[in-house]
Parts: C-alpha cells; sequence; structure tokens
C-alpha cells in the first residue's frame, strides 16, 4: 500500500479548486455557487495544511491560517446569505438569470 | 503598550467611534439629524487628530506596520469618509438605517487601515475581508430597491470568488517560500514556475478589487445599484486602500519578480484604460459613466505604479488624494440631482446651468479634474503618474496612455457641454442643497484647485515616499 505523500494532497486541493470554479461559472442558483466558493476556499485549507505538514513543520503559520479562513468563510457565508435572503424578497428567486435589472 | 497606543492610534480611535454608535443604536437611540452631527463631529476629530503624535515602528512581531507615509494615507482615507459624511447628509438624513450603515462603513475603514499596515499575510488576507465584507452589506442598503440587492449580490460573490482565488496563490506562495511574513518572502523568491503561478493568482485577486480589465465586470452594476453613498465609498476610499497595498506588495515583496510584474502591469493597464475609456463613450446613466470613467483612471493608476519605487508611489498616493475630490464632488452632484428629481439620465442634465448655477460649476470642476485639464489638479496628478511611469523607458506604452486621456476628454467634456451648452424647455428644477453639503462641495472644489498648485503637497508626500 503508497502512503499519501504531499504530490496525493496536492492533486486532491488543486481538483477541488478547478471544481470550484467550474461550479461557481456554470451554476445559475446562488446558494449552489455560494457552495462552490467554499469548495474553493477547503482546498486552500488542504493545501496549507499539507505544506504546513510536509514541507514546512518546524512552524505552525499553515495551520493558523487555514484555521482563521475557515472563520472568514463563515463570515462571509453570513452575509451573502442574508444578501441573498433580502434578494428572494424583492426578486421571489435566487437564480442569477432573474436578476438582470442592471445590464449594459 | 506605550507603543501599542501611539502606533496603533488610527485603528483605536476608529474603534472607539464605532463602539459608541453600537451603543447608541443599542440604547435610545437619537433623531437621525443629531447623530448625523455627532458622528460629523466625530469624524473631523478623527481627522485631525489623525496629523498628531505619530511616529514609525512596528508591533506584533512585524505584522502591523507604520510609518509617516503609511500615516498620511490613513489621514487621506479619514479625510474622504469625512467628506462623505457631509456630502450625503441628505440621503443620511432621510435613511431609517442611518447608524448601521456608518458603523459598516467604519468597519470596512478600519479593515482598510489595518491593509495600509499589514506586514503579514494572514493579516493583509484578514484586513482585506473586513475591507469587503461590510462594503456589500452597505451596497445592499436601499432595502426596498430590486437593483440595490441585485448590485450587492454581483458585489458578494464576485469579492468572495476573487478572494477564493487570492488565498491559493496564498497558499501556494506559503508552500513554495516556508513563510508568510512580507519581509521574508522576497527573500525565498526566485522565480521558480511555482512562484510565478502564484503571483498570477494573487495578481488576479487585486485585479478583482481594483476592477482592472479582464475583472472590472462587477464595476458598473454595483456602482449603479447600490446607494450613492456607499458607491462613492467603494469608488474612491476602498480603490484608494488597494492602490496603497498594491504598491507595497509590488515594490516590497514582489520585488524579485520584477520583470513579470512589470510586463503584466503594462499589459492590463492598457487594457484598462481603453475598455474603459470605450464603453464610458456609451453610457447614458450618469453612475455608469463615472463607473467606467473610474475603471479608466484605475488605468493610469497602474502606469504610475510601473515606474520606480520612489516616483510610483509618490505619484499615485498624490493622485488618490486629487481623485479623492474630485470623484466625491461629482457623485455629490449627481446624488443631488438624483435624490429630488430622479433624473439620472446624461440627457437630463441639459439645461443644468441656467436653473443651478453652483452644482453645474462643481460637477465642471470635478470631471475637468478627472479629465486633467490644467490648472485642475487633475492635470498634475496624470502628468506625475505619466512621468513617474516614463521612467522606465518603454515610450510606446506612455503615448498610448496619453491617446487615452484625449479619447476620455470627449466623454467627460460631453457631460459638461450637456449642462452648459444644451438647450432644454424644462430643466432640471431648482434644487436646494443642505449647508452642510454646500460647505464640502467649496471645500472639495477648493481642494480641486489649490492641491495642483501648491506644489509642496507633492514634494511633501515625495520626502515621506
Amino acid at each position: 500500500m503508497i502512503q499519501p505523500g504531499l504530490y496525493h494532497i496536492l492533486f486532491i486541493s488543486a481538483a477541488l479548486f478547478f471544481i470550484g470554479v467550474y461550479g461557481f461559472f456554470t451554476r445559475r442558483n446562488l446558494v449552489t455557487m455560494l457552495m462552490s466558493v467554499e469548495l474553493i476556499l477547503n482546498s486552500v485549507n488542504l493545501n496549507f495544511i499539507a505544506f504546513n505538514k510536509y514541507l514546512w513543520f518546524d512552524k505552525m503559520d499553515g495551520l493558523f491560517f487555514s484555521i482563521f479562513i475557515i472563520a472568514i468563510a463563515a463570515a462571509e457565508a453570513a452575509v451573502a446569505i442574508a444578501i441573498i435572503i433580502n434578494l428572494y424578497r424583492s426578486h421571489k428567486s435566487i437564480d442569477v438569470e432573474q436578476a438582470e435589472e442592471l445590464r449594459y | 503598550m506605550n507603543d501599542f497606543l501611539t502606533l496603533m492610534k488610527p485603528e483605536l480611535a476608529l474603534t472607539g467611534i464605532i463602539f459608541l454608535l453600537l451603543f447608541i443604536k443599542i440604547g435610545k437611540g437619537m433623531g437621525n439629524e443629531r447623530l448625523l452631527l455627532l458622528i460629523q463631529v466625530l469624524l473631523l476629530l478623527n481627522f485631525l487628530t489623525g496629523f498628531f503624535f505619530n511616529k514609525p515602528g512596528s508591533l506584533f512581531d512585524g505584522m502591523y506596520l507604520t510609518s509617516g507615509l503609511i500615516v498620511l494615507q490613513k489621514n487621506i482615507l479619514n479625510l474622504a469618509v469625512y467628506l462623505i459624511s457631509l456630502l450625503f447628509a441628505n440621503w443620511f438624513k432621510k435613511s431609517q438605517h442611518m447608524p448601521e450603515f456608518f458603523i459598516l462603513m467604519l468597519a470596512a475603514l478600519l479593515g482598510m487601515f489595518f491593509l495600509i499596515s499589514s506586514g503579514n499575510l494572514l493579516m493583509f488576507f484578514l484586513s482585506l475581508e473586513l475591507a469587503t465584507i461590510p462594503v456589500a452589506a452597505m451596497a445592499n442598503f436601499d432595502l426596498d430597491k430590486k437593483r440595490s440587492s441585485e448590485g450587492a449580490m454581483k458585489m458578494i460573490l464576485s469579492s468572495a470568488f476573487s478572494s477564493g482565488i487570492m488565498l491559493f496563490g496564498i497558499s501556494l506562495i506559503y508552500g513554495a517560500t516556508g513563510t508568510i511574513s512580507f519581509t521574508e518572502i522576497p527573500l525565498q523568491l526566485h522565480g521558480s514556475t511555482l512562484e510565478v503561478l502564484a503571483f498570477i493568482f494573487f495578481f488576479s485577486a487585486f485585479a478583482f478589487k481594483l476592477s482592472i480589465v479582464p475583472f472590472h465586470l462587477w464595476t458598473a452594476d454595483v456602482y449603479e445599484g447600490s446607494p450613492m453613498a456607499a458607491t462613492s465609498f467603494l469608488s474612491v476610499v476602498s480603490k484608494g486602500t488597494v492602490a496603497f497595498i498594491f504598491l507595497s506588495v509590488l515594490y516590497k515583496v514582489f520585488l524579485p519578480l520584477q520583470m513579470l510584474w512589470y510586463n503584466l502591469l503594462v499589459i492590463v493597464s492598457i487594457a484598462t484604460m481603453v475598455i474603459g475609456n470605450l464603453f464610458a463613450l456609451r453610457q447614458q446613466n450618469i453612475k455608469r459613466f463615472l463607473a467606467f470613467s473610474s475603471i479608466a483612471q484605475v488605468g493610469f493608476i497602474l502606469v504610475g505604479i510601473s515606474g520606480s519605487s520612489i516616483q510610483g508611489t509618490s505619484s499615485v498616493v498624490f493622485f488618490i488624494l486629487v481623485y479623492v475630490f474630485s470623484n466625491l464632488a461629482a457623485f455629490a452632484v449627481a446624488d443631488a440631482i438624483a435624490s429630488k428629481t430622479d433624473a439620472e439620465e446624461i440627457d437630463d442634465y441639459r439645461g443644468m446651468y441656467k436653473t443651478n448655477p453652483f452644482l453645474s460649476w462643481v460637477l465642471a470642476l470635478a470631471l475637468f479634474s478627472l479629465a486633467g485639464i490644467p490648472p485642475t489638479a487633475g492635470f498634475f496628478g496624470k502628468l506625475f503618474l505619466l512621468t513617474a511611469g516614463a521612467s522606465k523607458g518603454s515610450y510606446l506604452f506612455i503615448i498610448i496612455a496619453a491617446l487615452n486621456m484625449i479619447i476620455s476628454l470627449y466623454y467627460y467634456l460631453r457631460v459638461i457641454r450637456a449642462v452648459f451648452m444644451e438647450k432644454n424647455e424644462n430643466p432640471i428644477e431648482k434644487i436646494t442643497i443642505e449647508p452642510s453639503t454646500k460647505l464640502a462641495l467649496v471645500f472639495c472644489s477648493a481642494g480641486i484647485v489649490l492641491i495642483g498648485l501648491l506644489s509642496w503637497i507633492y514634494d511633501y508626500i515625495e520626502s515621506l515616499a
């Protein structure tokens, strides 16, 4: 059996990142778009922890960074959900295609 | 302890004001007029005390840095927020949630102060989020308008996405260098492929925040949808801050990758100027027009940033100072008109000079300054930016920038022509504006004229840079 190394984890986190980006661009539901952003942030967390464990284990910078990212992601999601609820009240929908008042 | 109090004075003062407002909001509350007056006095005091008892230094093991230049940048931002509280007094008095709006605005300003002072990628990321999340909430403050919530939605999603991209870049930088401190990163950068990739991710997040082409698409929608006070905060204070930190990140942290970022800057700044100008040409709505003109202005700021360190820094700080006065004046005039008559189209402004000479003159001065016509300060701002950019020796780039200034003249003058020369059967009625707003408009106009003529201001900035 192969022990998982840095490359395996980096591969997973890069895949998660691009799944998140793909989801952000293709999904039309606002909550799903927000979930895609969370995927991106979690891939970053994985990156930080993997780098910290395998490459720079003498200091804890990466671990701390990922804790702060988790906290900030929660704050960001709270504000985003509040805005989406308000959008739902005015538009009766959370589909981005319905929010089309502002155009060129 | 003493060091802590003097070095972090701007942040501590702001925190004090935020808590005071929170307690007032939780407690009995006050009438909007009295509370607005209190806030204005507090912000004025905050701005004035910013000039005293400053000294350079660093705190928390280099996480928090301050210097003469950083204090000056914070003072410029303080001034801009004080002016916003005066210029949009009319809107604030009518707003049902004025204390919350100021709490959010000052919280964002606090984040921007920490952002300018940050000496560490963790601090940088935290303060950048503190500086953007409240702004998205501010954009939603016209609660019953569909446009406002749509603009806020676009802002929060694009800023969350861009911070995700930036974080991915930061994690790669951490992986490549093993440190997140601004002083240690340049020692570890050698220009490997991973570092270049990380830098491009990092750069694109800055491009989102500064609305550099091709990441500019959210700008016009957010500007049009938000209440005018939030728009002006976003376009002046937020952009100014990101430009300031962009300077120190590029010149200090990514100095080893200088060739890379110079070429990137040249390409995106040409694209930003050209596309911002071309879209501004066809706008009819005054807010969208100002949004695209501000995109074009960012292109010129990038020309300045591409120059050498000292000239680049001083010209950008000087330009932001001028930009505060001219852009805030333009937004305030547009807001005064839109709030009284609902007129937001440029065609509605025809013949305005007959009925509102004061507002027309202020608007004309502001637009002249944005276009860069002498003797307004905007001319000197653009001149210094282009000179700083020319110091690298790529004259073709500077010629393209200068040609873009000529294109921008067309659309700025189109508004002025509508205001002063075109005839209209029923122009906008006579608008009475608040005394405090009038005072601030006079102050802005004086700033637009005088900052360019008083040469010691630029010398002072250059001595700090």
